[in-house]
């Protein structure tokens, strides 16, 4: 039944709790996305930032783009603090000294506070079943210190500590695949989603919000900036990194594995390589080898879908 | 009036924390910790406690969820030593900028290299400029009363800022001592529920932790300052009603037998137990020599120590770290600070002591009280002196 929800955009909320004025570059996904993930979640929400582009742009003392209570400590350690958050309320409310109230956990970082410096913190939080959201704003490198590769970074792309050169095709290893450790964790609600297909993502959000324990939530988030793109292509971008199959739309709940966004025929890599400066340099060969290895990658992930919906019968 | 109990000082720091009814707890077990949050622990899972009790991976994430609980507006404590105390060292700053109030109790041990897990003061001296209060405990019932005047003091809305109570590891920290614990009800009467500044509320949101331009940051940095220097009034006021509740007094600096004596030893913590005895053994002998201890160290209370060293001649001070190529001992340095210019200024004799759980004895107050004597009697002021040093000691390397 679930499958039968409608989502219009005239059905969204129109409420925002990220607001405009904010510092982000011309064509930031990221804070699209950001944007989304709160207009679902609502005014019932405490968010902790990671250092990084998200917590910089929003909060230049004394200006805020923030309608809700945020809290930023450091770099690496927001799952942390909101798990500590929530701790408290719930102690607080146990004790009958706060009101009883169904409160939304957030705590979001980019893909260097996720998958490098702050991945402890993140499966720490997340093993420990604190009733929170973790969302993985994922720009694909360390853009607000200037471009530095992470291990979230595309092989093959150049950043400024993977740059391209003579004897190097840029990043060298392959993306490291954070919402798969997350699902190892064996949390209620993990998926990945794009502020290119909006309804695919409040629907996610709202499934997040609802769910009693730990949710994960991995979001493509495309950065003009850093990926050396024109930034009206941004959205576009998105739509492309999901028909090229680089950044497949799917979620795991309790286990369970489903694509939510299926896509009958891949378009080619190019397309989504082309009009990103970080990958110019890339030759035929290589991005034949990325492409293969991508279509392996999904055929696993279409494996585990059939798989986890096998065991249910 | 309670009973008083033989206890190990980690177990009543515990049943202190609990007599506070502390909401949320974090705390990582290892590098290295101590019965504390072992037996916090069992109190909650007991049911004696309501209380969050928060297993997290590491000790950075035990201070950063601790930075939650408070800015939830609950009550919270957490305990740590050496290398745990300095993982979280980069969210010990923040946690005081962000004015959290929370109290955690630091177990004195050395720092890594080489790894060792006995008692000295290098994990809380390098620690000195977190802009926290911290407060230096003699024995196990001083440990205990400073956690609760702790909560107190950290949650008083004229000071708002987290405090560490530290006590030496394994020498206080693994010792069965007498203990007066207070009751749940009577601990209630001097410090009521939390009711903080400001919160994460969604009722009245806030943005806490904004980043802070050039243009702000020396402003937010004088706050700081602001904000525990002037913790000094309310600490004391609130000590003073601790002693009319509960009968113990406590002052920010303690004196042994300084009457007429024109040597000092200068300490802090629990080598001052052994120096006291060493006092009055020295004192019988017809020398005139006393001890001050600090029990608060930050704020430095640069008042208290300069009226109890007044009219002494020579100051042995025993620091429990130091700074390798530096300048000697912390609280040597500080001592000098607060006596530099000043007419009539005693004479320093700075000796380290005490590191890595060596033990420290009468016959090392016999060496320092010697030097002191030298100095006394016209002899050049030494630079400092790791003394205990097998084969030697760095004056004469």
């Amino acid at each position: 039944m679930e499958k039968l929800n409608v989502f219009a955009s005239r059905l969204l909320p129109t409420e925002d709790f990220v607001c405009s004025g904010h510092r982000a570059c011309q064509g930031c996904a990221e804070v699209l996305a950001m944007r989304m993930v709160h207009k679902e979640l609502g005014r019932n929400t405490i968010a902790a930032s990671a250092t990084g582009c998200m917590e910089i742009i929003t909060s230049p003392y004394p200006e805020s783009a923030w309608r809700i209570p945020w809290i930023h400590v450091a770099f690496e350690n927001p799952a942390s603090v909101i798990s500590g958050v929530e701790a408290g309320y719930k102690a607080l409310m146990r004790k009958g000294r706060y009101p009883k109230r169904k409160i939304n956990f957030v705590g979001y970082g980019g893909d260097g506070a996720t998958a490098d410096i702050g991945l402890q913190f993140v499966s720490g939080a997340m093993e420990r079943g604190h009733d929170m959201i973790y969302v993985c704003y994922d720009n694909e490198a360390y853009m607000n210190t200037g471009i530095q590769r992470s291990s979230a970074t595309p092989f093959g792309a150049s950043t400024t500590t993977s740059p391209a050169g003579k004897v190097s095709i840029g990043q060298q290893t392959w993306k490291k695949n954070v919402p798969e450790i997350m699902a190892a964790h064996n949390i209620p609600y993990v998926a990945t989603v794009s502020p290119s297909y909006p309804f695919d993502l409040h629907r996610k959000v709202r499934k997040a919000a609802d769910v009693e324990g730990p949710a994960y939530l991995h979001v493509y988030s495309a950065c003009p900036t850093g990926w050396r793109m024109r930034p009206e292509l941004a959205v576009q971008i998105g739509r492309l990194a999901v028909e090229t199959g680089v950044f497949p739309l799917y979620e795991v709940e309790n286990g369970k594995y489903t694509i939510t966004q299926s896509v009958p025929e891949f378009r080619a890599l190019r397309d989504y390589l082309k009009p990103q400066g970080r990958f110019r340099h890339l030759t035929d060969d290589v991005i034949d080898d990325i492409e293969v290895r991508l279509r392996a990658e999904y055929r696993r992930l279409e494996a585990k879908v059939r798989m986890t919906h096998e065991e249910e019968v | 009036m309670a009973e008083r109990k033989g206890m190990e000082v980690s177990i009543a720091i515990a049943e202190a924390a609990s007599a506070c009814d502390v909401d949320c707890i974090a705390a990582y077990p290892i590098t290295p910790q101590t019965h504390v949050v072992e037996h916090l622990s069992e109190i909650v899972a007991d049911g004696d406690l309501d209380a969050e009790f928060i297993p997290v991976e590491s000790e950075h994430a035990a201070m950063s969820c601790c930075c939650g609980c408070a800015s939830a507006g609950a009550r919270t404590f957490t305990a740590t030593a050496s290398q745990g105390l300095a993982l979280m060292h980069e969210i010990l700053f923040i946690a005081a900028n962000l004015r959290l109030p929370m109290v955690m109790v630091v177990a004195n041990r050395s720092l890594s290299g080489p790894i060792s897990i006995w008692n000295d003061h290098s994990d809380v001296m390098t620690e000195r400029d977190v802009g926290w209060v911290q407060v230096f405990a003699e024995n196990g019932q001083e440990a205990v009363d400073m956690v609760i005047m702790g909560h107190r003091i950290s949650e008083d809305k004229r000071i708002l800022l987290p405090l560490m109570v530290n006590f030496d590891g394994f020498i206080l920290s693994h010792m069965v001592e007498p203990i007066e614990m207070p009751t749940r009800e009577e601990v209630k009467k001097f410090l009521p529920d939390f009711e903080p500044q400001q919160r994460l509320d969604i009722d009245d949101p806030i943005t806490m932790g904004p980043v802070g331009m050039p243009v702000v940051y020396t402003e937010a940095k004088m706050a700081a300052e602001w904000a525990v220097r002037n913790s000094y009034e309310p600490m004391v006021e609130i000590m003073g009603e601790f002693e009319k509740e509960f009968g113990r007094k406590y002052k920010p600096v303690e004196t042994y037998r300084t009457d007429d004596a024109e040597i000092l030893l200068i300490m802090m913590g629990g080598i001052a137990e052994t120096a006291m005895t060493w006092v009055d053994k020295v004192r019988d002998e017809g020398v005139k020599v006393g001890l001050v201890r600090f029990r608060m160290w930050r704020p430095l209370p640069v008042d208290d120590f300069k009226k109890a060293i007044a009219g002494a001649k020579v100051l042995g001070v025993l620091d429990r770290h130091f700074s390798p190529g530096g300048p000697g001992g912390p609280m040597a340095q500080e001592i000098k600070y607060m006596l530099y210019g000043q007419d009539h200024a005693p004479k320093i004799v700075e000796t380290v002591v005490g590191l890595g759980g060596r033990d420290v004895n009468f016959s090392d107050f016999d060496q320092i009280f010697d030097r002191c004597k030298e100095v006394l009697g016209g002899a050049p002021i030494p630079p400092f002196e790791l003394i205990q040093v097998r084969g030697g000691h760095y004056g004469k390397a």
